[in-house]
């Protein structure tokens, strides 16, 4: 096996990385993969709270850098899917504790055992940021659609240039069909209109996120939600297949979503 | 060469100005870490300027050198360089390319535009970038909403202009801008400023020059 690195990032904070970090893993696992999801939001941790296992941490990230205990016993298992771990950010320290180099080798160690490994970095673009894009092999950008999302997403699109990083994928996260369809909310062509990345996945609002996130089970693991839906046609995108993207709704957007599909 | 030749090092109002001398750009970079080494104390926490002559550095090589010091607990803030690439380099990265103090070798304003060659810079300019040149500048891509251009003389940008772009930086009141799409955020011309009104129906390639003290714009016509 090689492990494929996958970073979530978003520039802006609260559009939706961790929980697309734990429905990606568990869609991912769910397949049968073996998947590694690593925290890196240093000192402002929650990967563990929505994938519920915050009760199980013991060694975190930083421990493993700093050589206080083996990659593998920081390791936590999933509680449904045995083929699913989390590495827990550290909640007591800040981004400095680990730097863009150790995220690398500790990815190097975890690639020949895992078939994925998905890092959920801290918004912003600074220290964080970079620990998070070190490693990766492809970075999904998350964003809302939201003005001032779709802005951060811009600026991250270009850092990675930048760092002559594989180019970006982008997520939509909760899409309004009826306040797009209204005119009240940007729709997916605006969205793409500005960043002309590839789309990989759109993701419609959903009332089951929250309350998936605060009982600790990832949405994609149960619920027949259309969020959760998403999620794994995400993840099937992932692994090469050729998904259509959801009918959200009206067919006015479904046929431009088709058309943003075929731009690619 | 020695390190020390190889590297000097000077303290400015805001950290340290580091200059590194003509070689490879490996010995001159391991020139500068080794040197680092010897004296960690002295450069911990320290805001860097790194003044790299005639070096042509890519952006990989400029970021593996932004990690490496930032792992040592430096932080480079400005690349100084005599090679275009080297500075569109380094601004991409969200490096300063001037400090304070102007350097020696750089020639005063020019007083006529026309003889500097045009910076060409053929991609999407996306938020966050600042591409600042003494003569003009040519877009071919967009410029996205949070980049700016500074350009002392005209920017002919082939793409839609969303952000914010100053022609005739140094006060070049013949400078104009010209868009396919002119939509930018805010439009400057030597020291006037203006706010593009709303554009109704398809996008349309305009120029905009000063009039009167006033930027106008005039739908480009063929012939």
């Amino acid at each position: 096996m090689t492990g494929k690195v996958i970073t979530i990032t978003s520039g802006k904070g609260g559009v939706g990385k961790t929980t697309t970090v734990a429905n990606l893993a568990v869609a991912l696992a769910a397949d049968g993969k073996k998947v590694v999801c690593i925290d890196g939001d240093i000192g402002l941790r929650n990967l563990d709270v929505v994938m519920g296992l915050e009760n199980r941490i013991v060694y975190d990230i930083v421990d493993i850098v700093e050589g206080r205990c083996k990659t593998r016993q920081a390791m936590i298992r999933d509680k449904r899917l045995p083929e699913l771990f989390l590495i827990p950010a550290a909640q007591t320290r800040d981004k400095n504790a680990v730097s863009p180099s150790d995220m690398v080798r500790l990815c190097d160690e975890l690639r020949p055992d895992v078939d994925w490994i998905l890092i959920d970095s801290p918004a912003g673009i600074e220290r964080g940021f970079r620990n998070a894009i070190a490693a990766a092999d492809k970075v999904l950008i998350v964003t809302n659609p939201e003005m001032s999302a779709v802005r951060d997403a811009d600026r991250v699109v270009g850092l990675l240039e930048a760092e002559e990083k594989n180019a970006p994928s982008l997520i939509v996260n909760r899409l309004n069909p009826s306040m797009v369809k209204r005119g009240d909310m940007l729709s997916v062509d605006d969205v793409y209109d500005l960043l002309r990345i590839d789309v990989i996945g759109i993701v419609p609002e959903d009332e089951n996120v929250i309350v998936a996130s605060n009982k600790g089970v990832p949405l994609t693991i149960e619920a027949r939600s259309k969020a959760g839906l998403a999620f794994r046609n995400i993840a099937r995108r992932l692994n090469g297949e050729q998904v259509p993207f959801l009918e959200l709704e009206s067919q006015g957007l479904w046929e431009r979503l088709a058309r943003l599909a075929g731009r690619k | 060469m020695s390190d020390s030749s190889l590297v000097q090092i000077k303290g400015l109002r805001d950290g340290l100005l580091v200059t590194l001398g003509d070689a490879a750009w490996m010995i001159a970079q391991e020139a500068l870490i080794n040197r680092i080494e010897q004296q960690p104390s002295f450069f911990q926490g320290a805001r860097l300027a790194l003044d790299v002559g005639n070096q042509v550095l890519k952006s990989a090589e400029l970021s593996a050198l932004r990690d490496s010091l930032s792992e040592k607990g430096i932080t480079l803030w400005a690349i100084l360089s005599n090679s275009p690439t080297t500075e569109s380099t380094a601004q991409i990265l969200g490096l300063a390319t001037r400090i304070h103090k102007a350097r020696p070798a750089e020639a005063p304003v020019a007083k006529s535009v026309d003889h500097d060659a045009a910076l060409w810079i053929d991609r999407t300019l996306r938020s966050g970038v600042r591409i600042e040149h003494p003569g003009h500048v040519v877009v071919v891509g967009d410029v996205n909403p949070g980049a700016e251009v500074i350009a002392g003389g005209s920017v002919i940008i082939w793409g839609r202009l969303r952000g914010v772009v100053h022609a005739g930086a140094q006060g070049n009141r013949e400078a104009t801008v010209c868009a396919l799409d002119m939509s930018p955020t805010q439009l400057r011309i030597a020291g006037e400023i203006a706010v593009a009104p709303a554009r109704q129906g398809p996008p349309k390639p305009e120029v905009v020059h000063l009039k009167n003290g006033r930027l106008q714009a005039e739908p480009w016509n063929p012939g």
